[in-house]
């Protein structure tokens, strides 16, 4: 069967930097030690601010596709996201040192917590100064959202389809199978037409 | 060996499969389980946890670990992590392998390329679930807290530098206004 073209945005935009050769299973675990420790909000932001923009290991097309894949997965997306990219990368030692980064040491900070709180869970400073993070930690998801969109230029159906999934999950609160079983397959059901009418 | 942290990790090995969509879309189930049907923790202690692993760094799941740690101690929490990350790591891992296999092949990019939109579309979702969980309070603090939400998603969406900054700025400007 002759491959089809790819679709026009599966392409990076030009205006990315070349990659960096790819990394060893040392440079895998610094890398998501470092994403998994800053990860307020989610470590999926930070993994993919390692990734795409501090490192240059992976396009942000490439990232945004292992995310969609692990987040089609049963289990934390970006604890798959870890294993797909450590795989890719360093076969399986790579998947454990990037699985291993990524939990070891928020593991040390929680447990940490978690044995400290009763000390000071009543102190209203803490509870102010969390509440604050809070609203800016989601805030953070939401503007990565963008980030992520504006620089992969998706096609219209493809935002349409986003705003969807979006709207589904917040305001429906339609359970999150539903969603990636009905509009993952006319998501893809469009790419394959966009593809079909570029050739 | 604590007999429980064997309970523990049967538990969350049947739990990890079913988590689609990350360990957040299983609370609701681990809650039924945990606290109502086997009782292993209170309501208010399943909240407490939950709500440390939301404000700790890192990946929400670790919350499986807070809930072994309660139940059966430090075997506990190796267990439940083991039992959670156990399978969907090999899931991965053989997806992953099976995607190296199939490269080129205009179906699984068409699959891969298809899965982008929804996974952003979902990631928004969950920054506004949790940006309206967080507008709490009177009036004026859900103001604040609202405004909190769109200076640092701006922030994140136009500037380069790292968003720490936002958190920072977030955590302190609750300290003075939030309280």
């Amino acid at each position: 069967m002759p491959t089809k073209p790819v679709p026009r945005n599966a392409v990076s935009p030009p205006e990315e930097p070349p990659l960096n050769p790819p990394p060893g299973p040392g440079q895998l675990f610094v890398a998501f030690a470092k994403a998994g420790l800053m990860g307020f909000g989610g470590a999926q932001i930070w993994v993919r601010r390692a990734m795409v923009e501090e490192r240059r290991w992976l396009t942000e097309r490439d990232y945004a596709e292992v995310l969609g894949l692990g987040q089609v997965l049963p289990g934390p997306n970006v604890g798959n996201a870890a294993v797909m990219i450590g795989r890719r990368f360093a076969g399986l030692p790579g998947s454990f040192a990037a699985t291993g980064g990524l939990y070891l040491f928020p593991l040390i900070v929680l447990m940490g917590l978690v044995l400290l709180w009763q000390g000071f869970a009543d102190e209203p400073l803490v509870s102010s100064f969390m509440h604050g993070l809070a609203c800016a930690a989601a805030g953070m998801v939401i503007g990565n959202a963008f980030r992520m969109s504006g620089r992969l230029r998706p096609p219209p159906e493809q935002i349409a389809v986003g705003l969807a999934a979006a709207l589904a999950a917040a305001w429906f609160r339609v359970p999150l199978p539903v969603i990636v079983l009905v509009l993952g397959p006319v998501s893809i059901g469009l790419v394959v037409w966009r593809m079909r009418r570029a050739t | 060996m604590n007999p429980l942290a064997g309970d523990i990790f049967f538990f969350f090995l049947k739990l990890s499969l079913l988590a689609v969509g990350g360990a957040n879309a299983a609370v609701p189930e681990m809650h039924r389980e945990v606290v109502e049907l086997r009782g292993w923790m209170t309501d208010a202690s399943f909240s407490q946890g939950y709500a440390l692993a939301s404000a700790a760094p890192g990946p929400n799941v670790l919350f499986v670990a807070v809930i072994g740690y309660h139940v059966a101690g430090w075997q506990g929490l190796v267990a439940s992590l083991l039992g959670f990350l156990g399978p969907t790591f090999i899931l991965a891992w053989g997806v992953a392998t099976l995607t190296q296999r199939l490269a080129g092949d205009w179906r699984l990019a068409a699959l891969r390329a298809g899965l982008v939109p929804v996974a952003i579309g979902l990631i928004l979702a969950t920054g506004l679930v949790t940006g309206a969980a967080a507008a709490r309070g009177s009036g004026i603090e859900v103001a604040v807290a609202v405004l909190i939400t769109l200076a640092s998603a701006l922030f994140t969406w136009r500037s380069n530098h790292t968003p720490l900054w936002a958190l920072g700025a977030g955590g302190v400007l609750g300290l003075l206004l939030l309280r």
